[in-house]
């Protein structure tokens, strides 16, 4: 990786970084156990990384392979249950 | 074709911020979860196509079991097992970064060693393995804790520090040796063998009603460790979404702590219950009296209240009552009395764990009030009812400077004109020590398992 290109992704990182700060600061507590879930299901984009593991090779599919499976259960199963519990936040009728 | 696979990543980049920001309102937050699963569904479709799925069946067939398993879990899971579960698909996410770190580098030190590696990529590497092992372990550990297959306690012993300190030096040494040699597996392994210990070693001293905070910090660690392994790919999404969620970590981490009136540091060298326990004990040495109260008197103050506050905490997860809570608040409302909940933010093993229990059986979420919300309506409430909630009451967090938890911000229940206390015995809390609370002239013990102790108590009041 070049330096300038560095660089550029550590703009991109401490601007998302802002941008995540500001975005969740005013979450209110009644959702932060969902909060917790999602943003744990969203950090499962490794999944991206993992895919990109899988392909010819010997050890380093093995460990894609181990990733993918891993990252898999993190997404799906992240997003499955935040969406369980956000179904039973109701107002009063 | 690449650009096309670029303009995607940047649609979904774009769909996980607004759908993060769509989880700030309680009407939109399901909609803002879906939006960020369909951002993720596209990452995942743009990032098949641009690996040209040279190995479709390995691929596939991970990801099939990947998800069953996956979603089996989600379905499955009990709304009081919300803390274990967080905790576990965290350090999936921590060991995902890990595998796909060591994969990279296996393909560059011993697959192809020809493929030219510069310092910053070796350095992105190291950094997954250690935030990524630290992670995984560490989650591990905390899920170990919540779910009581290791003592929830906190496990100190002498040196614990210096223990942990050798072994972060360790890891810097081994991840120097890799930076200059890219070659030297045996390195890599002992830094990658390291970070799995640290992650539980840096978990076991914290105990209890502090793995609020461990939580938080364990999701912020995740998104840490995906962002780095966002630069190891030289990919953006990868670094946005884990800078996203990192951010979101470390903002309930720092909420959590405001909330215990303790800085981050203290809580992550641990031992609070452990340390503190014994001095407080050994306190002003006057006994306690306290009144105990019977179900059915119990079901008579209630009755003839027109103000009620519930006060929940984790003894209320522990017991399964949220649904008979949820029944009591319904019989009460119909007779005219005006329940609420007041919710301590590090009530319970997570933050917002109590929201999601009473949101499950049913409770109306514009019903549970946060703390500096309500905690000047207790002096005009009438019964105020403690449910398995202990540390987050005592008045001495107020009142005695003394005590290991004072200034830490509390409800006040006390101010009540009755407060009824419903507890199995008369053991302390997590900080180990004794609450003034239950000595107080206006405050009644109705001992019992709270689920048993509730159930009669609802079948007093529909007879009444």
């Amino acid at each position: 990786m070049s330096l300038e290109n560095f660089i550029f992704l550590l703009y991109i990182l401490v601007l998302a970084s802002y941008c995540g700060f500001e975005l969740i600061a005013k979450v209110p507590p009644t959702l932060h156990t969902p909060l917790m879930s999602g943003s744990n299901a969203i950090s499962g984009i490794t999944i991206v990384g993992a895919i990109l593991c899988v392909r010819e090779g010997d050890i380093s599919k093995y460990l894609g392979m181990v990733a993918l499976v891993m990252a898999t259960i993190n997404v799906v199963g992240g997003y499955a249950v935040t969406d369980r519990m956000l179904q039973m936040f109701k107002k009063k009728k | 074709m690449n650009i096309i696979i670029q303009l995607t990543y940047l649609i979904a980049t774009i769909m996980f911020i607004v759908g993060i920001k769509k989880l700030n309102k309680t009407q939109e937050a399901r909609q803002g979860n879906i939006l960020s699963a369909v951002a993720m569904l596209l990452a995942v479709l743009a990032t098949l196509v641009d690996s040209g799925l040279l190995t479709p069946i390995e691929t596939f067939s991970c990801m099939l079991v990947g998800g069953a398993i996956g979603l089996v879990w989600a379905r499955r899971v009990e709304m009081t097992q919300m803390p274990e579960m967080v905790a576990i698909f965290n350090g999936f996410g921590g060991a995902a970064s890990l595998f796909v770190a060591f994969s990279d580098y296996w393909t560059r030190a011993v697959e192809q060693p020809d493929l030219s590696t510069d310092l910053i990529t070796i350095i992105s590497i190291l950094l997954s393995v250690l935030i990524g092992g630290i992670t995984f372990t560490g989650s591990l550990t905390a899920y170990g804790k919540l779910s009581g297959k290791v003592s929830g306690n906190a496990i100190v012993f002498q040196g614990q520090h210096l223990v942990n300190l050798i072994l972060l030096l360790v890891a810097v040494a081994c991840g120097v040796l890799v930076a200059i040699n890219t070659s030297s597996v045996t390195a890599m392994l002992v830094m990658g063998a390291v970070a799995l210990v640290l992650g539980i070693l840096v978990v076991i001293p914290i105990g209890g009603a502090d793995m609020p905070v461990v939580i938080s910090l364990l999701n912020s660690y995740s998104g840490m460790a995906a962002c780095t392994t966002g630069f190891v790919l030289n990919n953006s999404v990868l670094i946005v979404t884990g800078a996203l969620v990192g951010a979101s970590g470390i903002i309930l981490t720092q909420i959590m702590c405001k909330a215990m009136n303790r800085s981050l540091i203290s809580v992550l060298l641990g031992g609070f219950g452990a340390t503190s326990g014994g001095a407080a004990a050994g306190g002003d040495g006057t006994e306690m009296v306290v009144k105990e109260v019977g179900v059915e008197e119990a079901a008579m103050i209630f009755d003839s209240a027109s103000s009620v506050i519930v006060v929940p905490g984790y003894g209320m997860a522990v017991a399964q009552a949220q649904h008979v809570v949820r029944e009591m608040m319904d019989l009460l409302e119909k007779k005219g009395i005006n329940v609420r909940f007041a919710i301590h933010p590090v009530a319970g093993r997570m933050p917002g764990h109590m929201n999601v229990l009473l949101a499950e059986s049913n409770v109306p979420y514009d019903k549970l009030i946060e703390m500096e919300e309500i905690n000047d309506d207790f002096g005009n409430t009438d019964v105020v009812l403690v449910v398995g909630a202990n540390d987050v009451v005592n008045p001495a967090a107020r009142t005695n400077p003394a005590s290991p938890i004072y200034g830490m911000p509390i409800l006040n229940a006390d101010k009540a004109r009755t407060v009824i206390v419903s507890k199995r015995s008369m053991g302390v809390g997590y900080a180990g020590i004794e609450n003034e609370l239950f000595g107080y002239p206006n405050c009644l013990m109705l001992f019992g398992d709270a689920k048993s102790t509730l159930t009669k108590m609802v079948g007093e009041l529909k007879e009444m």
